[in-house]
């Protein structure tokens, strides 16, 4: 039999390549979270961390970090996206892009970049550990947060503001009963753009000399001490918490930006 | 008029807090200071330590090398599985969609990580053979490919494509002469998304590279725990020729766009 080439073929190497780099390492995370060294199967890996005051710790420590590190970058991006998206300027696309390219220096660098600024405003960094993390957290992740509120609000029907006003409604009541709300979908993806991120890059408190640890760096060193079990465990945990998150904050057209959006 | 000038006083200090630091380190670096906010006199060793010590090559052009491999793997893989998802039937393009986003919202630590259980402490693979690094990192990339690609698609006209069949073509011969030059906007800005990607990534080459290899990310940690001063100055220099870079390519890609929009003006 000849073979008879069909455009949909085309999609089984890739799905076979997804089923083999993206659900089988998933699926082995769960046989190995259950699963103790002696291959028998077990709740150890569960009770370990949920009975340890230290990674329960961590758990808390990495939320509120990336609490923080979310309102901060909400506070400084909503302005920023706003002025963007509002200040009628004609090389608008130029300003966007200096926004954007951040996002393409390799975030290693960048980051090496703001610690020996830190360290000439400080002095030592030893001395303000959670600062600098958000600091450093906010600087990595901040285009994330900008762009899909300016996505958003750069969208808008600028004639709704206008009727409003015509209607008499001033200022604050335009921006709060319309362009607020308006732009929450951005809000809400830019949001999980930075709050999962901020709970596992542990790259950023190693550089910036924070030695607590966060929800990634649990992960980082039970791959150091070669526990697969342990390490496979945490990895179960973040992605149930990705995926109540992801579940949150669905239900909006994700703008989605990682990798740096090429518009 | 009051409001305006606010609004980009607004991004005037944000965009300085953003690039003061990239800035600064670009002074430097060209210094032979050893810190920054110390005074130094003008000197290039910084790059001539970057380009004359083999450690520091090696690192930068294996990290080219890496992201271009990976870069041309996950573009071919993701835009087969866009063109081949987008004419499947509902249910297969359904499935393909939903694990496609598994990586896209996936913590990068924990794909990596499950990379590299997999093909090493399963299947017992060595990492010396670059393998696990290529696939992992193409498990990061290739989605994000299909998802450039796949909006093309949609906005394609269907009927070109029949009407190449109607005259004759045969369905591959279709394909490459309708489909992939439509869509061709979609497959080049997924390239580069894979290549910016891998370039950026730190978390799945740390757990699935050789012990000998390091891309820039890795590399960058590593030195920042305590190295040698030439070193670290000297990533000052690849940090200044990085920027600079971006900086050319953004700057083409603008003039590109506004003459496309004065050749779309004046048709």
């Amino acid at each position: 039999m000849k073979y008879r080439f069909s455009r949909k073929h085309l999609a089984i190497p890739y799905a076979l390549f997804l089923l083999v780099f993206v659900v089988l390492p998933l699926i082995v995370i769960v046989y190995y979270a259950f699963t103790g060294n002696d291959g028998k199967p077990t709740a150890d890996n569960l009770l370990n961390f949920f009975g340890d005051p230290n990674t329960l710790g961590t758990l808390l420590y990495s939320f509120i970090l990336a609490l923080v590190t979310t309102c901060v970058c909400l506070l400084i991006a909503y302005p920023v996206a706003y002025a963007l998206a509002f200040s009628g300027l004609k090389s608008k696309s130029v300003l966007v892009m200096l926004f954007i390219m951040p996002m393409w220096i390799n975030f290693t660098l960048r980051l090496t970049a703001l610690k020996e600024i830190l360290t000439l405003i400080e002095g030592n960094l030893a001395f303000h550990p959670f600062l600098n993390s958000v600091v450093g957290m906010t600087y990595d992740f901040l285009p994330f947060m900008i762009l899909p509120i300016y996505n958003q609000l750069d969208r808008l029907d600028k004639s709704l503001i206008e009727a409003a006003t015509d209607l008499g409604a001033d200022k604050v009541k335009c921006f709060t009963r319309i362009t607020l709300p308006l732009s929450m979908p951005g809000v809400i993806s830019g949001v999980a753009m930075v709050f999962l991120p901020a709970m596992t890059n542990y790259v950023v408190l190693d550089m910036l000399y924070n030695s607590t640890y966060i929800m990634g760096s649990l992960i980082g060193s039970y791959f150091s001490a070669y526990d697969w079990h342990g390490g496979s465990m945490i990895s179960l945990i973040l992605l149930a918490l990705i995926c109540i998150f992801t579940l949150l904050t669905r239900d909006n057209e994700s703008s989605d930006v990682r990798g740096g959006s090429l518009i | 008029m009051k409001k305006k000038s606010f609004l980009l006083f607004i991004l005037v200090i944000a965009l300085l807090l953003i690039y003061s630091p990239i800035l600064i380190l670009a002074v430097y670096s060209f210094t032979d200071a050893t810190s920054i906010g110390f005074s130094g006199g003008f000197s290039l060793q910084n790059y001539v330590t970057l380009f004359t010590t083999p450690e520091l090559s090696d690192m930068i052009w294996g990290t080219v090398a890496l992201a271009f491999a990976v870069a041309v793997i996950s573009t071919v893989l993701g835009t087969c599985g866009a063109i081949g998802a987008f004419y499947s039937k509902k249910r297969p393009q359904a499935l393909i969609a939903v694990v496609n986003q598994i990586p896209v919202i996936n913590a990068d630590v924990v794909t990596g990580f499950s990379v590299c259980i997999l093909l090493v402490a399963v299947f017992g693979m060595s990492k010396d053979t670059f393998f696990p690094l290529i696939a992992g990192q193409a498990a990061l990339c290739a989605p994000f490919v299909y998802l450039s690609v796949l909006p093309k698609l949609s906005q394609m006209d269907p009927s070109i494509y029949e009407a190449a069949l109607d005259l004759g073509a045969s369905p591959a011969y279709a394909l490459r002469k309708v489909v992939i030059p439509q869509i061709m906007p979609g497959i080049i800005s997924g390239f580069a998304m894979a290549i910016t990607l891998s370039l950026d990534d730190y978390f799945v080459a740390t757990y699935t590279k050789p012990a000998t290899f390091d891309t820039v990310s890795t590399y960058v940690v590593n030195a920042t725990r305590g190295s040698q001063t030439s070193i670290k100055t000297a990533l000052w220099a690849l940090s200044t020729i990085i920027f600079l870079i971006v900086l050319l390519i953004a700057l083409l890609g603008n003039v590109k766009k506004k003459e496309g929009r004065k050749a779309g003006a004046e048709q």
